[in-house]
């Protein structure tokens, strides 16, 4: 189920490096029906593997996941050596050699490269500002709205246009407050080849690392929501063991007259 | 420790009567678990339990948070993370103590508006809604304070705006500001003392929720009616009470557990949806964001305290007169703690003899006018400072200054009262006809 509306961009999103003021603007955000969406949804780990090897090839070039402990990448299906691999390709400077060393799972991804680009660690959490009319919050609270939404909506939104401002190149994007990103495009679809023969066009690559970013933002989701359905589910018992109670205690104050 | 005659204790066993003559703290819990409890409470009266329930889980939710908690600039945003990805268990302590505000600060809310519907504030409750209104006042200091401790971009901006309210005071502002904070801005010296007393004040408040207890034990509650307990003797006071155990303590768990289902499912399936997204951005002095909300709970007093610009003339005039003293920002902070202030003082604001609103024919609607009114300020507090936001700011905090200052000392005088009923059984069997004898 898609719907597409309009917002009001929050002004909450980041200035452009180039430094032009975040204005309020009109731009879509679709609503993507994601799989960890709503109190039963999971990840969809094909997906989550998807968004890395996207993140992988393309944003980490430039964005880092400094938060994010490579170990928690066995969340997605590998296994412990495939963690392994995956982490020794990244270089780390460790003080006790005084040297670089190839990352350990118990290291984290690296810092942003690119001084000007954003931590990617927490982007689908900072950026779930979706308020809906008159700043109600109804999109997130009914739709499901948030971050990963607004992730896609910015790797799709780009028009194509570009100018110089003082002295960078600023590129059009309709879903960015301002309308002008510094961010040149990272995504124009078939940009990885997925091992598992998934569509990589545009919208499919914008959804996959959005996923992924959902996940590096909020690894514990599931075990969040597990523990609130458990508690809603012993409470809701337990409520009507108290109101029989409740009922029971009550009743010959309330009906003394019954026997 | 209540003056309500009721069935004293009696130590039965020998450890009892040895215990009993030492440190009588048997007959304390019985006094006050069994303590006679007016039989007519309603369902607004559970509020209490909720608020005793949140401020445990703060405390020991934000105990254990606090061992794997860094208050440094540097670190505390990552230690945030570490929290939330690596301690067992982390995230989900962390969501219980962030919503856990929120559930504390919406049930003081609902307290708050009980005390003032019912007339629970007025003699002799007085000492019992000043107590709730000192715990309501650190709750606020608590809640901003904690709020700053992850470092977020909301932390700083928030509490660079808030201490700046101190910074309006004439003469000794800009020096009373900068020995808040510790130093010329917000930074390490005022994360470590936020830090410190965020730990502190939960425990003065457990004090004071003591003292709270105590005064209104010492009363005796105050109930829908608002007729108080016939205390001629111990069975004319038995027709109007029940003993707190089991009948309210039973009723009061049942509320419980259904807000807390309410609770957990926000805690488990939206537990960012009431906080502001920014605040998962890391504090950063050069990046102001373009709109700085604090947290729902605070947003009525944030929209008083914006709704005096230099424009509005009201603010001219005291500018006028004070010689330029007050200016629009002062002004502003004086009417956000005036809110407060004319909140705490409405036992002597209002002149009516009647206790519950129930009885007021005039009173219920301008009372409910005033819970619209707090709802549409804290809807105003999260728009944009504007017009026309900005006007309906002004009508909306006039309203709420009105209501206290004018309204309720006026419908003293010109409101003529339903009929009260005589006793708190009256009350009662009125409303469990059942609950007649047949000899009645």
């Amino acid at each position: 189920m898609i719907r597409t509306f309009a917002f009001s961009a929050l002004a909450s999103l980041a200035l452009t490096a180039g430094g032009a003021l975040a204005a309020e603007t009109e731009g879509h955000v679709e609503d993507i029906a994601f799989s960890f969406e709503g109190p039963f949804g999971t990840w969809d780990k094909a997906q989550l593997q998807r968004g890395l090897q996207v993140y992988t090839e393309v944003c980490a070039a430039c964005h880092g996941l400094k938060y994010v402990p490579l170990r928690d990448l066995t969340d997605l299906g590998y296994s412990e050596a495939e963690v392994r691999a995956y982490a020794a390709q990244y270089e780390i400077y460790d003080p006790d050699l005084d040297d670089t060393r190839p990352r350990i799972p118990t290291d984290h991804f690296p810092e942003s490269g690119l001084e000007t680009a954003p931590d990617l660690s927490l982007m689908a959490k900072a950026r779930a500002g979706f308020e809906g009319p008159y700043g109600t919050g109804l999109n997130q609270l009914f739709r499901g709205m948030g971050g990963p939404e607004y992730i896609v909506a910015i790797l799709t939104g780009y028009t194509g246009e570009e100018k110089e401002q003082a002295g960078s190149t600023l590129y059009e994007n309709r879903n960015f407050p301002g309308g002008w990103i510094a961010m040149a495009p990272p995504l124009a679809g078939e940009d990885v080849e997925f091992a598992d023969g998934h569509p990589n066009d545009l919208q499919s690559e914008a959804e996959d690392v959005a996923a992924f970013l959902m996940w590096a933002a909020e690894p514990k989701m599931m075990v969040r929501k597990y523990v609130g359905f458990m508690a809603v589910f012993f409470l809701t018992v337990l409520s009507v063991l108290l109101y029989l109670t409740n009922k029971r205690i009550w009743r010959p104050v309330k009906h003394p007259n019954e026997g | 420790m209540s003056g309500i005659p009721h069935d004293e204790y009696e130590p039965r066993t020998g450890f009892e009567k040895w215990m009993d003559s030492r440190l009588p703290i048997i007959r304390l819990v019985y006094d006050t678990v069994m303590i006679p409890t007016p039989k007519n409470l309603n369902w607004w009266w559970i509020w209490g339990i909720v608020l005793a329930f949140a401020l445990v889980l703060q405390i020991v939710t934000g105990i254990i948070l606090a061992m794997h908690y860094t208050p440094n600039v540097d670190l505390a945003f990552a230690s945030i993370e570490h929290i939330m990805r690596n301690v067992n268990g982390g995230a989900v302590l962390r969501y219980l103590h962030m919503n856990g505000a929120s559930l504390f600060f919406f049930a003081v809310y609902v307290h708050m508006f009980r005390g003032l519907y019912y007339g629970s504030y007025k003699a002799p409750r007085e000492v019992t809604w000043i107590v709730g209104m000192l715990i309501y006042l650190l709750m606020m200091a608590t809640g901003f304070m904690g709020y700053v401790l992850p470092w977020g971009q909301m932390s700083f901006w928030g509490a660079t705006v808030i201490t700046g309210l101190f910074g309006a005071i004439p003469f000794v502002g800009d020096a009373l500001q900068t020995w808040l904070l510790g130093g010329p801005a917000v930074g390490n010296p005022t994360l470590n003392r936020f830090f410190s007393l965020h730990y502190l004040l939960p425990f003065v408040i457990a004090a004071l929720v003591i003292v709270h207890i105590w005064a209104f034990h010492t009363t005796g509650n105050n109930n829908p009616a608002g007729v108080e307990v016939r205390r001629g003797s111990k069975e004319e006071a038995a027709r109007d009470t029940l003993p707190f155990w089991p009948y309210f303590v039973i009723k009061d768990l049942f509320a419980l557990a259904v807000i807390l289902v309410v609770f957990f499912a926000v805690v488990g399936f939206m537990p960012n949806y009431l906080g502001h997204p920014d605040n998962y951005k890391e504090a950063n002095a050069l990046v102001t964001p373009a709109h700085i909300v604090p947290e729902w709970y605070f947003l009525p007093f944030y929209a008083i305290l914006r709704a005096f610009t230099a424009d509005v003339w009201v603010v001219q005039i005291v500018n006028f007169l004070s010689f330029g003293i007050i200016d629009a920002k002062f002004f502003g902070v004086l009417a956000m703690f005036g809110a407060i202030i004319v909140m705490a003082l409405v036992p002597w604001l209002d002149t009516s003899q009647v206790r519950s609103g129930k009885y007021r024919p005039m009173f219920k609607w301008w009372f409910r006018l005033l819970v619209l009114d707090f709802i549409f300020l804290m809807w105003l507090g999260a728009r944009p400072a504007e017009p026309p936001y900005s006007d309906w700011a002004l009508i909306a905090t006039a309203y709420w200054f009105a209501y206290f200052l004018i309204i309720l000392p006026l419908l003293g005088v010109i409101e003529k009262p339903a009929k009260i009923p005589e006793t708190i059984e009256e009350d009662f069997l009125a409303q469990h006809p059942d609950a007649r004898t047949p000899a009645e």
